[in-house]
């Protein structure tokens, strides 16, 4: 919709003012004349809209302070982290055995260094990703098919639904002396404890992104000719993604943390073995390591997931 | 012979719970090629359970529905859709959203890519070819879903209170811009609305419906030359007199005091 153009603006006209008594002058009122005419004209001109309501609030601060006002934000993690320092440091001149019951962060940090420089570090956080991303990975293969299916033919759920619902509330850690006996202890064992850990949030996302798809866009396909098959790949996949993340992060999350304790159990390598193994030998400071490194692994394995949200679902931004 | 003839269908709905629920009684009526037909109606009276049908969503439970004499069975780019909360698929631009059933109609590319570029000008969209629809307001997201369903060239265009949601100025610019490009390219349209104005604004023919049981009561010619002005006096009082017997309708017969 667009204005008229010759809208009368109410205001102060250039030529209320003084009169110019330079050619300088005379240039500037018209320039005034000019500023005035293009704010009549923004009504019109997307542009100039974008310009004027730019000009009515502050501009946009700069990127240092941007991310100062984000830093802010950590403030009580750093203080958190402080007070820890101090319980440490001066606790132990109180109790000696605090020095092993709480390790302060500079001795967490400095085991980092220490573990990374005899490279007994970098092959635990590996084995323990490679199983999750192994285990998750699988279990997306078979959960999102499975999940999909059982929520587009109600039939097949009505079959399939109660055996799920038989397996899924024994907690995965319970399969744990089973799978020893099954797979013995390694990878393998590890691995189907994670998958049996994400497979089922997986699953039930999945089902549930596929069974409420809107009917609308489904008649919406029907009626322009698509045939199950593309109805299927063109409208129930795309209308089901956002709940098949959900469950991929959820499966993740709920997987990393089976990872742990199933490492923790039974395990030849990975950051619950170094935990365990630390215990034996006494050495709190490569606990504390290994679980704030569990910690920020999670968190960036969640990130990533985000991410890659974003990346392939270009039109669900901000929802 | 009428390009699409209904012939004396009932609908019964069986809810999961509750007795089955007679939505249309015995319909018939037949609609001529390059008519507009709106078919009007307060809530309940199974306008929109006959465009499902119509659309071949829904299978009548009596009778039958047929178009050039073949009997509608299933969905098709035939009888193309334009539903009332737009039906827009979020994941697609608009370009995308209009190429999808020319894809389907395994229309070649080149000629879909012309056929999009013509039906973004139609509708006025031009330059808004690359937005999601969630970027687009209302009246935009709806002209994309008319632009959509008319790019596969059907048999006839199926409107579902397509302006319903739309605020009043826009619903006025849309359904002349409707007009225009039903004037510009004759097409079978059926029209489901609530609203008498915009039926007697836009139709060559209405069917009155009445609810309880869903049935058609009346099928009125509407002969004013178009464009037309709503002020006309005839036109005001054909309204005056469709709304009278409508509320007589709803709030007198028998069952409405059961509600």
């Amino acid at each position: 919709m667009r204005l008229p153009e010759d809208r009368v603006v109410p205001g102060p006209w250039p030529e209320e003012r003084a009169q110019p008594s330079s050619a300088g002058d005379a240039a500037n009122a018209r320039l005034d004349r000019d500023s005035a005419h293009q704010q009549r004209r923004a009504a019109s001109d997307p542009a100039a809209i974008a310009r004027l309501a730019a000009s009515m609030v502050a501009p946009r601060p700069p990127a240092w302070r941007r991310v100062l006002s984000e830093v802010q934000h950590f403030w009580l993690l750093v203080a958190f982290l402080l007070v820890w320092q101090a319980v440490s440091v001066f606790g132990t001149r109180i109790n000696p055995q605090l020095d092993v019951m709480l390790p302060p962060p500079t001795a967490v940090f400095s085991a980092a260094v220490e573990l990374a420089n005899r490279h007994a570090l970098m092959p635990q956080i590996v084995d323990s990703l490679y199983r999750v991303l192994l285990a998750v990975g699988t279990a997306s293969l078979i959960g999102i098919p499975l999940g999909l299916a059982m929520g587009w033919f109600p039939r097949f759920r009505s079959i399939v639904d109660p055996l799920l619902e038989f397996i899924r509330p024994i907690p995965p850690l319970a399969w744990i002396p089973l799978s020893i006996l099954w797979f013995g202890i390694g990878d393998t064992q590890i691995v189907y404890i994670i998958f049996l850990a994400a497979f089922f949030p997986i699953v039930l996302n999945s089902m549930a992104g596929a069974r409420d798809v809107d009917t609308y866009l489904v008649r919406a396909g029907q009626s322009l000719g698509a045939r199950p098959g593309e109805l299927f790949a063109t409208i129930v996949l795309p209308a089901a993604l956002p709940n098949i993340f959900t469950g991929v992060r959820v499966g993740l999350g709920i997987g990393w943390m089976a990872l742990v304790a199933g490492e923790l159990v039974a395990a030849p390598t990975g950051l619950g073995y170094m935990i365990n193994n630390a215990r034996t030998i006494f050495r709190s400071d490569y606990i504390l390591l290994g679980m704030v490194l569990i910690g920020v692994l999670g968190l960036l394995l969640d990130f990533g997931m985000r991410r890659a949200a974003l990346l392939i679902m270009p039109w669900h931004k901000g929802q | 012979m009428a390009q699409v003839s209904v012939r004396n269908v009932s609908k019964v709905h069986v809810p999961h719970d509750g007795a089955p629920l007679l939505a249309l009684h015995e319909v018939d009526f037949d609609v001529e090629r390059n008519e507009f037909f709106s078919i009007v109606g307060p809530s309940g009276c199974g306008k929109t359970t006959l465009l499902n049908l119509l659309a071949g969503f829904e299978q009548p439970t009596r009778g039958e529905l047929r178009v050039d004499g073949e009997l509608i069975t299933a969905p098709g780019w035939e009888r193309a859709v334009v539903f009332q909360e737009y039906a827009l698929f979020p994941w697609y631009t608009v370009s995308q959203n209009i190429r999808y059933g020319l894809k389907r109609k395994r229309c070649p590319p080149a000629e879909q890519d012309r056929l999009i570029e013509h039906y973004i000008g139609l509708v006025g969209l031009g330059g808004f070819e690359s937005r999601y629809p969630r970027e687009l307001s209302g009246g935009m997201r709806q002209r994309v879903s008319i632009a959509r369903a008319l790019a596969v060239n059907p048999a006839i265009l199926l409107m579902d209170e397509p302006f319903a949601s739309l605020d009043i100025q826009t619903r006025e610019y849309m359904q002349d811009e409707l007009l225009k490009i039903w004037q510009r390219e004759p097409k079978t349209v059926i029209f489901v609305t609530h609203s008498i104005d915009e039926a007697i604004k836009l139709s060559d023919r209405i069917a009155i419906m009445a609810p309880r049981p869903g049935r058609v009561e009346e099928i009125k010619v509407v002969e004013f030359e178009r464009p037309r002005d709503p002020t006309n006096t005839a036109m005001v009082r054909l309204a005056a007199e469709v709304k009278a017997w409508m509320r007589q309708q709803v709030f007198t017969s028998p069952a409405a005091d059961a509600l």
